[in-house]
């Protein structure tokens, strides 16, 4: 018998018939939806005059397209509040349950759900959105969908899917002081570029990996889509069990160590091989930071902009436009240069671990004045921790003030834009041309990054800011 | 999901000879509120093709006269980031019904499949040379035949196969649809369900 890796494993259990030269009908264990992305998809089943065919499978929440700020009024875009309203009543219509806003538990989608127990293990698992990559942080086949898929699988529960090609990167090696995982994870794009995994799921391994908490493996996971990944998984061990182990109850599972024991079948067979492997040493990881349009074009903080692009041609039209948006000239240092917003949130690194990592850095400090920053935390229930931490407090004495929770500024649908020409250092995934906003300059960095340039004004290595004493373990 | 046909084309193109050109760029994110499928045509490469007082940027190449044609020819990894169909929307809706590049992402790609607008993967080395072509002679045309996965440049002659899933070439020649395709196999979902709750 072929060795098989935890991926086919997943893969191959949830084929509901293979399709000769085609694609696969993959069954979907959970369906995640929000309002931008699913409307059109309820009038195709209307169109069709069909029902949701499992409707306890689907989970929504009200994310992309929700104000920060006075979340218990009217919102005043019409077209946002029509979509934000044509979702409740779907899930209304179709009996979907719904985390809509100014439910107790909303929340970004790849946030809320890993964190009410929605996403489990070995779970396949998809949403309207390519961010669900997150979700392979606890072993599950996760990955982004268009709208015609969301109408097939909200149909049928199944969508049709070629299998994509295995890839492992493994992670040796220990992390250096003010290191984090979206170091790692933005190391990894700019070595590989923003396709180095297309056509690929990715599997994370390493020493450098397990020692990871669930939001760190999660922050790694939800870039794999920005390597061109169709998702990244990371197999299940203890971590992810604790995990779990905390949250009050998990629907549909009664008896969590039965399930455990189950869970831990959930491993690549010892000889299995994949289509790419890659190795990176985890020590050779400094703070990132990105200097273009792609997350692709990341460095070393403390790094000089390349002369050239990955092919290194100097004159690709496509390496300069990308530069002269950004203000950048080839062979420029970042460090120092001055800033204007800091934005941290995100499904990337909207979670309370992702406070923490802030607040280490701003305690004790006062943000600088040329700054404005948009902290925005990844669901309620972060709120909520923040609150009981005493986070917010913290923030606010460092001059910062806490939104309320929402996708936000990470795209810019809401009114949280950054204006034309300025610069936001952001805790974000996507660095492309008018993400945050038309003419918007955005710097991916970590959260540790994003608090070092908050006090400072300016691009600034937080190691400055971090004692050996003081661990940061992200 | 809409049932579109696909069979031959022959066009002049339109040419993007950027790489990475991201869905994002495509359509921005502050025109995805809409609820239904058709409009977005009107705001595609919205920021590149409008100036920032939103008048037409004459540098863009959907402003250049010389320029039309139901075929985008793109560059490397185009489509790639945000898993919005709407990107796909907008660029059938401006009137391409056909994408050439070396390379697409993932997401795209089967977005593109399920709206009838045909993703064609050439060499890296003919789209250059194609490019080329396009920007001394507008008017180059190129042919497609799905039955045939031809793709040929007409003036030159050049012509290549392109793959396509089976599956998808007889959906678009058909204007099948998967949805009715799977909702055939209801009986096929439900017992696989049974198999694996016992």
């Amino acid at each position: 018998m072929n060795a098989k890796t935890l991926f086919d494993k997943i893969w191959d259990s949830h084929v509901v018939r293979s399709i000769k030269d085609g694609p696969d009908v993959l069954y979907i264990d959970r369906h995640y939806i929000h309002e931008v992305t699913s409307p059109q998809a309820f009038n195709g089943l209307k169109e069709r005059g069909i029902p949701v065919l499992r409707p306890g499978k689907t989970i929504a929440t009200a994310d992309h397209n929700i104000p920060t700020k006075d979340q218990h009024l009217a919102i005043r875009d019409l077209l946002s509040r029509n979509q934000v309203e044509r979702l409740n009543e779907n899930c209304q219509k179709y009996g979907i349950e719904l985390f809509g806003l100014n439910h107790p538990k909303n929340g970004i989608v790849h946030v809320i759900g890993p964190e009410l127990g929605y996403t489990l293990p070995g779970m396949t698992i998809v949403c309207g959105d390519s961010h669900t990559s997150t979700h392979g942080a606890f072993g599950t086949i996760a990955f982004g969908i268009g709208t015609s898929e969301v109408e097939m699988v909200l149909a049928t529960q199944c969508i049709l899917q070629p299998k994509p090609k295995s890839m492992r990167i493994t992670l040796e090696g220990e992390l250096h002081k003010g290191v984090t995982s979206k170091d790692i994870v933005m190391y990894i794009i700019s070595r590989i570029s923003a396709s180095g995994a297309t056509g690929y799921f990715v599997e994370y391994a390493g020493s450098a990996i397990s020692s990871l908490s669930m939001e760190s493996r999660m922050t790694i996971c939800n870039m794999s889509i920005e390597m061109g990944a169709r998702g990244g998984l990371i197999a299940p061990d203890e971590t992810t069990f604790e995990y779990l182990g905390k949250i009050p109850s998990i629907p549909g599972i009664e008896n969590l160590k039965s399930s455990v024991n189950e869970w831990k079948k959930l491993q690549d067979d010892p000889d299995a091989i994949f289509d790419k492997d890659l190795k990176f040493d985890a020590g050779l990881i400094k703070p990132m930071i990105t200097y273009g349009t792609n997350p692709g074009m990341g460095m070393a903080i403390d790094d000089s902009i390349p002369l050239s692009d990955d092919n290194g041609n100097k004159a690709s039209a496509s390496f300069l436009k990308s530069l002269d948006y950004m203000g950048f000239k080839p062979g420029m240092k970042l460090l120092g240069h001055p800033i204007d917003y800091v934005f941290i949130g995100s499904c990337t690194n909207g979670r309370i671990e992702d406070f923490r990592a802030f607040a280490k850095i701003i305690r004790g400090r006062k943000k600088a004045d040329n700054i404005t920053a948009l902290i925005v935390p990844g669901s309620k229930k972060v709120e909520e921790q923040m609150a009981a931490e005493g986070l917010i407090e913290l923030y606010k004495s460092a001059g910062f003030e806490v939104r309320q929770p929402g996708c936000s500024s990470c795209l810019a649908m809401n009114e949280d834009k950054i204006p034309q020409g300025k610069y936001a250092v952001s805790t974000s995934n996507r660095n492309f041309e008018g993400r945050q906003g038309p003419g918007a300059r955005t710097l991916l960095a970590s959260p540790l990054t994003a608090a070092a340039a908050a006090i400072t004004g300016r691009i600034t290595d937080p190691r400055e800011f971090i004692t050996e004493e003081q661990e940061v373990k992200k | 999901m809409p049932k579109v046909k696909f069979d031959t084309l022959e066009s002049t193109c339109v040419p993007l000879p950027f790489e990475n050109v991201d869905t994002d760029q495509i359509i921005p994110a502050r025109f995805l509120s809409a609820t239904s499928r058709q409009g977005f045509g009107d705001n595609l490469f919205r920021d590149w093709r409008y100036t920032k007082t939103g008048e037409k940027n004459s540098d863009f190449v959907l402003n250049n006269p010389d320029f039309t044609g139901k075929v985008l020819v793109a560059g490397k990894n185009f489509g790639s980031g945000s898993s919005r169909e709407h990107a796909v929307w907008a660029i059938f809706d401006y009137g391409f019904r056909a994408v050439v590049s070396s390379f697409f992402a993932d997401i795209f790609m089967n977005n593109a499949l399920n709206n009838g607008l045909l993703p064609i993967v050439i060499s890296d080395d003919l789209l250059k040379k194609l490019h080329a072509l396009i920007q001394k002679n507008p008017d180059t045309k190129v042919k497609i035949d799905l039955e045939k996965q031809t793709f040929t440049i007409v003036s030159t002659g050049d012509s290549v196969n392109f793959g396509i899933n089976p599956y998808k070439k007889e959906c678009l020649l058909k204007g099948l649809d998967d949805i009715d395709f799977l909702l055939s196999m209801k009986s096929l979902i439900t017992s696989y369900e049974n198999n694996k709750s016992q």
